[in-house]
């Protein structure tokens, strides 16, 4: 059995006008999965999540149940949730809408989530820029504890669990959990040097797991179908529903949540086409810092093993669509000073590499460049990518190395008019 | 260094922030197991009072957790969204990323530059036209991807959405902030000021039941968001029906 194109889960409720009130909420299933879970064990939680197969939805597509097992079953130090809700990959928009349309269901899934890894007390770290998430998940857990969801002794358990919403203040690096952990302890948010994982020295130095915002709203919707329900949907090895954000020049962009798997062609069915008729030129999977793909990926699977395979990956399911009018070099050019204004400034490699590489294609574009400067792009690249201290740098490197490498004639044909001249020798005047 | 900052930075911590602003401080550290985790929300909190992080803010955050000046102002400058200048009344921010600037957000954002420019020169990124504390004063900024791309090209006004933006309605919102007006977003709460957005992003809100019901339930179904689940929906197509299923067995250790 397929299952059908759109698989609404975690956008079902966002349909149901003030979804985001706890008596709507309630009324749509809310809650009921959490009072299945607190009658099982934390074991049967993680086993459940390992089962169902559910992978990171923020990008890495690390296996949750795995990493929820990686928390120490005694309770020696305090052991934290983190939910990492600092949507900032140029490209997605999943997590914000998903907290401003259904809050209680992150909510419902940060208490399901911390009973299996026995935490009790669970941070969710907004980006600063979302406000109004910000409002509506600090008016969720105000209406959660007002309703015995959170606070002591919940639903009569025994299990206790007080929820902080914390807003951050602009930091793209923030994303990246180390760097996130920092920063929820009042730090500059710079990376930290694994190991020791979070699991084993996080927050405060303690036991913690980062999770993203789609991942823990997962957690309730598995809780109450199972694991062989939540397979029905995706594939094998990439299990579930998941909500691609297209963008762009497309005729309807918006958040289509689809099994795993879905193609872009697809996906391009389902948001009425490209914009105008103009036809695609570029796109991405996941956000600016998955490599771009072309028309010849319309095919392939979006999940992460379809997306690896075809030399991508399927980072935050981000598919920003780019049509025959977008230049690749002005594209690239502008994510890069992205990447050179986040970049923390911990690391040499990612620091000086996106300072010089801005530089470099800011020249290009401007019609300044030559054909060399395509192998410096490349040199520089292939400096920063694996050397640099976290996945920023080896972000920062995948738009430029997919641009040449798929349109390498347009960075050419910047440099034609330079070629031309001849070199001009020190000292001598022509 | 202007004639109102120096007259503010001769003024005593406890005046620029009152008592129920130290309140507040304590509140913040109380919600966290470590103090220091208030930093973030304490530099939100500051803003919220004199609209940027001044070198008194800084003391402000150093004295209520035990962090020196240096410690504070490492953490201050770090961060995109604390001023080290004094904020217009409405911070007004861009998007200008790759995919926001291929749908127009470049041209909104050059054409606004200019609109609010004086003697022909343009506004530039972080600078503020009429003057911070005044009604109507406006900072502008360019910003990096606001995660609305499904509604490009977007802006903020105080960190609220404005979507689908044209050069010709950013104009026109950038003047009726000019005049004293507050059009409502597209997405998020009425507005107030950039000030009062700090201070709910340090953690505070409004009071008056009816002006929080109000700022909760501000606008956030846009089209574009229910695109996905509308369409499934007028095609009948489902995600696989729950039956409740038992949790898995697991063997005790």
């Amino acid at each position: 059995m397929t299952a059908d194109p759109i698989t609404p889960v975690l956008t079902k409720r966002w349909l149901s006008p003030y979804s985001w009130k706890l008596d709507i909420y309630e009324k749509l299933e809310g809650y009921t999965a959490l009072r299945k879970a607190l009658k099982g064990t934390p074991e049967q939680l993680v086993q459940l999540i390992k089962d169902a197969g559910l992978r990171g939805r923020g990008g890495a597509g690390f296996p949750a149940g795995i990493k929820w097992s990686f928390m120490p079953p005694n309770e020696d130090k305090p052991h934290y949730l983190v939910v990492n809700a600092d949507e900032g990959e140029p490209g997605t928009c999943k997590d914000i809408p998903l907290m401003m349309a259904d809050p209680h269901s992150l909510i419902e899934g940060c208490i399901i989530a911390s009973y299996a890894m026995r935490s009790h007390h669970c941070f969710i770290y907004v980006r600063g820029e979302a406000l109004h998430c910000i409002r509506r998940l600090n008016a969720a857990v105000r209406e959660a504890y007002d309703a015995g969801y959170l606070g002591v002794d919940i639903l009569s358990s025994g299990f206790d669990l007080d929820i902080t919403v914390h807003a951050g203040a602009g930091a793209y690096i923030c994303g990246e959990e180390t760097a996130l952990l920092d920063s929820l302890e009042g730090r500059r948010g710079q990376p930290r040097l694994k190991p020791p994982f979070p699991a084993a020295a996080g927050l405060y130095a303690a036991p913690t797991t980062v999770n993203n915002v789609e991942t823990i709203a997962s957690a309730p919707f598995i809780v109450n179908g199972g694991a062989d329900w939540f397979r029905k949907m995706g594939r094998e090895k990439s299990p579930g529903p998941k909500i691609y954000s297209i963008s762009g020049h497309v005729e309807k962009p918006g958040q289509y949540e689809c099994p795993l798997g879905t193609t872009l062609r697809e996906l391009l069915d389902m948001a009425g086409g490209m914009k105008d008729g103009i036809p695609l030129k570029f796109w991405t999977p996941g956000g600016s810092s998955t490599p771009m793909f072309t028309v010849e990926h319309l095919d392939t699977p979006l999940d992460f093993e379809g997306a690896a395979e075809a030399g991508s990956m399927l980072g935050t399911t981000a598919v920003q669509v780019f049509n025959e009018t977008v230049s690749v070099p002005w594209a690239v050019m502008k994510w890069t000073q992205f990447y050179e204004h986040e970049s923390c400034g911990k690391c040499t490699p990612c620091r000086e590499g996106t300072y010089w590489l801005a530089q470099i294609l800011e020249r290009m574009v401007a019609g300044h460049g030559t054909e060399e400067d395509i192998d410096t792009l490349l040199d520089v690249c292939d400096n920063i990518l694996g050397r640099s201290f976290c996945a920023l740098g080896d972000g920062a490197v995948s738009p430029i190395t997919s641009g040449i490498k798929y349109f390498r004639d347009e960075f050419l044909a910047l440099c034609e008019k330079n070629k031309a001249a001849k070199p001009e020798l020190v000292g001598a005047q022509a | 260094m202007t004639q109102s900052e120096q007259a503010q930075a001769e003024q005593p911590l406890d005046e620029i922030f009152d008592e129920d602003i130290v309140a507040k401080a304590e509140n913040l550290i109380e919600r966290y197991p470590q103090s220091r985790s208030a930093l973030l929300p304490m530099l939100h909190l500051v803003q919220s009072v004199q609209g940027y992080v001044s070198q008194e803010g800084i003391s402000f955050c150093g004295k209520h957790l035990g962090l020196s000046d240096a410690e504070v102002t490492a953490v201050a400058t770090f961060y995109t969204m604390y001023k080290r200048r004094p904020c217009g009344e409405h911070l007004v921010s861009i998007c200008t990323n790759t995919l926001c600037a291929a749908l127009g957000g470049d041209e909104i954002y050059q054409a606004v530059r200019e609109h609010l420019g004086t003697d022909g020169k343009p506004l530039g990124h972080e600078e503020t036209v009429g003057t911070p504390g005044e009604k109507g004063s406006i900072t502008l900024e360019h910003a990096e991807c606001l995660a609305a791309c499904d509604l490009g090209p977007v802006l903020q006004v105080n960190y609220e959405y404005f979507d689908n933006q044209t050069p010709e309605k950013t104009i026109a919102l950038v003047d009726a902030l000019r005049a004293g007006k507050k059009p409502a977003p597209t997405r998020g709460a009425p507005l107030t000021d950039f000030k009062g957005a700090e201070l709910q992003l340090a953690g505070f809100f409004p009071e008056d039941p009816i002006q929080y019901r109000a700022d909760v339930d501000g606008p956030s179904q846009a089209v574009e968001t229910l695109r996905g689940a509308q369409l499934a929906q007028e095609r009948g197509w489902i995600a696989p029906v729950i039956e409740d299923v038992p949790l898995p067995e697991v063997q005790k250790k």
